[in-house]
């Protein structure tokens, strides 16, 4: 259930071509018709015509996502027969991502929906791939945009407000604690730490020697920016201001990241060196760890396998609870003729419903980006015996954007690649944070 | 024309019309992402960013060769090539020596050396990658049970790119093996038998008849297990995604990385045409030297 690197590798163009083949022009779309349309027939309703439209979409989670989501797509083309809408499995994130690009880059005609990833706002404003979301909210109405959670809808406005997407498959990270791991080192169960200090007093008395328990696990591999982020949250700050600023060395982030190496270096809490995210669900369920921070998608996986009681918690940090968010937006692609992009906005409008949202929560993991979501009673008949997941909705009232500038990707491996320096003791936490900023600075003073 | 002209002609273009369908392939396939590769290594490209591709020409590689982050990844490809072909070549050719014995149940035990060549390296790396956990890995419950401190492989700077190593090894020494086994198997007994007659000892029939006779072997071993090297990618996909802070970051992953995360597509061809430049100098050296033995030996 990791966020980023489902396990599924999947590379289309291998070896030394990899560039190559993949930046290749796409086939050309059909030419245009030479032969001159009659003007009664062209003005002419078309009586029983359908619009087609494309969803291109990544699979990030564990599940039959692909079954799910022509599920919702057979209902939607039931209910719309003047649409035909039919959703595309486009790999990673990454991958559905390039392929986009190089259909723009050929002049090909892209998909007029996709999923992509809530940060790559800017690099898709950048490239002028996607179509301002102003038409198609007005179409929903001020009381549905109002009803998407706020802290997801802060990824999907551009610096001076405007919306250019709609939160679907939406996470963030969450405490998972072992509640039997509580009771026997005398700690209560049912009040989880609510402070920094509180976490590293009750993970000293959850240790036991010998790497046999630790007492809490973040896990710092692949993309650790995203765990670091709500802890720069919870410390003070997040860590950027916007998308051609970063804040990686301001004392609250400093704070942050100082406090994560001391977890293992002083307090003995935490294994030393990177911790990896995929194994990490399986040390807590093992008992190996009593406390971990990771993605609101693994919260049924784990409810499932565990054999303890386990409890979910917001992220506390020094200067209170903090958490960022991650995930995919659904984005409208410029490219697409007028017909496919307003039947792209029917699609969001379905996949928005609150039914349709806590329907797709439950199965995923995901949390749910409307709040009515939770009033359905679906919702409310599934919360009743899994509280677990209101601890996830609740949280949101602490959350943050997700870092999200120019040239996101290099710019999250740079705040990355501090904490893993960090973390390993090959710098000191100011020292990592003060040259990546001078890096980030200079890759961004080119949008300034 | 005479008639024998005529007929070399005719033999010429049916060759020629025998091999055209591979050509066409080849030519698409390889020669022209070849082409471009070169080309565009020469232009400043991110899709992420706005703007056409710039011509910048050599610039590129300048500034590919003055990045620390480039330098360390070829530094970690260098040094886990070498660890990992001179480990895996040792291995290959002991293995093969003790498996071309004539005894009862060789069959068993070559399977069992060959047989990690068989599993994809994703389903590899994932089983190591659990075995490396520093919470209840199979290798930290050993360290345990001896009364050492557990150690976290892939977690640790300096342990993860030997741990990669250490996986690739295992997972290739059984390939090249089969290499060295078909070579033995071909040696002439007489030359073998003429040394023992002369009184030669094992060392000295390994190292005067044996080693020399299989020096082509050798280089076609060496060849294929540099190749794989420089092209390894899978396990760091799966297992460290280069970390931490790029300590186990090896050439092929940082090309993927550049491509797709950062999508620095212009600086992916320069880093392809490095990768491309060092396959093909490494590969033409290896056969003038082959070349060149083989004269001698003649």
């Amino acid at each position: 259930m990791n966020k980023f690197f489902n396990k599924r590798i999947l590379f289309a163009c291998t070896a030394g071509m990899i560039a190559a083949a993949c930046g290749a022009p796409a086939a050309p779309t059909a030419a245009p018709t030479a032969a001159p349309v009659k003007p009664t027939e062209a003005a002419k309703p078309a009586a029983g015509a359908q619009t087609n439209v494309e969803m291109y979409y990544p699979i990030a989670v564990g599940g039959p996502i692909a079954q799910m989501i022509d599920g919702y797509f057979a209902k939607f083309n039931a209910a719309n027969p003047d649409v035909k809408a039919t959703a595309v499995f486009a790999g990673s994130y990454q991958e559905t991502l390039a392929k986009i690009q190089t259909t723009l880059q050929g002049g090909g005609k892209p998909p007029a929906l996709a999923v992509l990833l809530s940060t790559d706002i800017w690099t898709l404003l950048d490239t002028n791939a996607i179509e301002p979301m102003d038409a198609c909210l007005s179409k929903m109405g001020d009381a549905v945009v109002k009803d998407f959670q706020p802290a997801f809808m802060a990824n999907s406005k551009d610096d001076t407000g405007k919306v250019w997407a709609i939160p679907f498959q939406r996470s963030t990270p969450v405490l998972y604690y072992n509640k039997a791991a509580f009771k026997e080192a005398g700690l209560d169960p049912e009040k989880p730490p609510q402070t920094w200090d509180a976490l590293v007093d009750a993970a000293k008395k959850l240790t036991k020697p010998n790497g046999e328990r630790w007492g809490i696990q973040i896990p710092s591999d692949g993309t650790p920016y995203w765990l670091f982020q709500s802890l720069a949250i919870g410390a003070g700050s997040n860590v950027f201001d916007s998308s051609t600023k970063v804040t990686f060395t301001k004392d609250a982030v400093v704070t942050a990241l100082d406090n994560w190496v001391k977890l293992s270096k002083d307090a003995k809490v935490s294994p030393e060196g990177i911790v990896a995210w995929g194994t990490t669900p399986d040390a807590f369920l093992a008992g190996k760890a009593a406390m971990i921070v990771h993605t609101t998608g693994s919260l049924s996986n784990i409810l499932n396998k565990a054999t303890f009681d386990v409890g979910t918690a917001f992220i506390p940090g020094p200067k209170g609870f903090g958490v960022g968010t991650g995930g995919g937006n659904l984005y409208i692609l410029k490219g697409a003729p007028q017909a496919e992009k307003d039947a792209a906005c029917r699609v969001i409008q379905y996949l928005t419903q609150p039914e349709v949202v806590a329907q797709w929560s439950i199965d995923t993991g995901y949390v749910a980006s409307r709040k009515s979501a939770y009033d359905t009673q679906l919702m409310k008949d599934f919360t009743a015996k899994k509280p677990q997941y209101l601890v996830t909705r609740d949280q949101l009232q602490y959350a943050q954007a997700e870092i999200s500038t120019h040239q996101g990707g290099q710019v999250q491996k740079i705040l990355g690649d501090a904490v893993q320096a960090a973390l390993t003791g090959k710098q000191s936490a100011k020292d990592a944070l003060t040259e990546a900023q001078d890096k980030a600075d200079k890759l961004l003073s080119q949008f300034k | 024309m005479s008639t024998h002209l005529r007929a070399r002609l005719n033999t010429t273009l049916l060759g020629v019309a025998l091999l055209l369908p591979s050509l066409v392939f080849l030519a698409l396939f390889t020669g022209w992402p070849l082409l471009k590769t070169l080309v565009s290594s020469l232009y400043k490209q991110n899709l992420a960013t706005r703007g056409e591709p710039r011509f910048v020409g050599l610039q590129q590689f300048v500034d590919l060769f003055t990045d620390p982050a480039f330098l360390q990844v070829m530094a970690n490809t260098l040094v886990f090539t070498a660890i990992v072909v001179t480990f895996s070549i040792t291995l290959a050719f002991l293995f093969a020596t003790l498996l071309n014995q004539k005894l009862r149940g060789m069959g068993l035990f070559r399977t069992s050396i060959f047989y990690p060549t068989i599993l994809p390296m994703v389903s590899a790396a994932t089983v190591w990658m659990l075995m490396y956990d520093n919470d209840f890995g199979l290798i930290n419950d050993v360290i345990r049970f001896l009364g050492g401190k557990p150690l976290n492989f892939l977690g640790t700077p300096e342990l993860a790119l030997p741990a990669l190593a250490a996986l690739t090894i295992w997972k290739q020494a059984g390939y090249l093996m089969v290499f060295y086994l078909a070579g033995l198997q071909s040696l002439p007994a007489d030359v073998v038998e003429a040394g023992k007659l002369d009184g030669a000892s094992a060392w000295q029939t390994l190292r005067y008849i044996t080693l020399p006779m299989l020096r082509g072997t050798t280089i076609f071993v060496l060849t294929i297990a540099v190749t794989a090297s420089f092209q390894t990618v899978d396990q760091v996909y799966v297992m460290t995604q280069g970390g931490p802070n790029n300590a186990s970051n090896l050439l092929l992953y940082n090309i993927y990385e550049t491509a797709f995360r950062f999508q620095n597509t212009g600086l992916a061809y320069a880093m392809t045409v490095v990768l491309l430049a060092i396959l093909l100098i490494f590969t033409v050296l290896n056969s003038v030297v082959a070349d060149r033995k083989s004269y001698d030996a003649d």
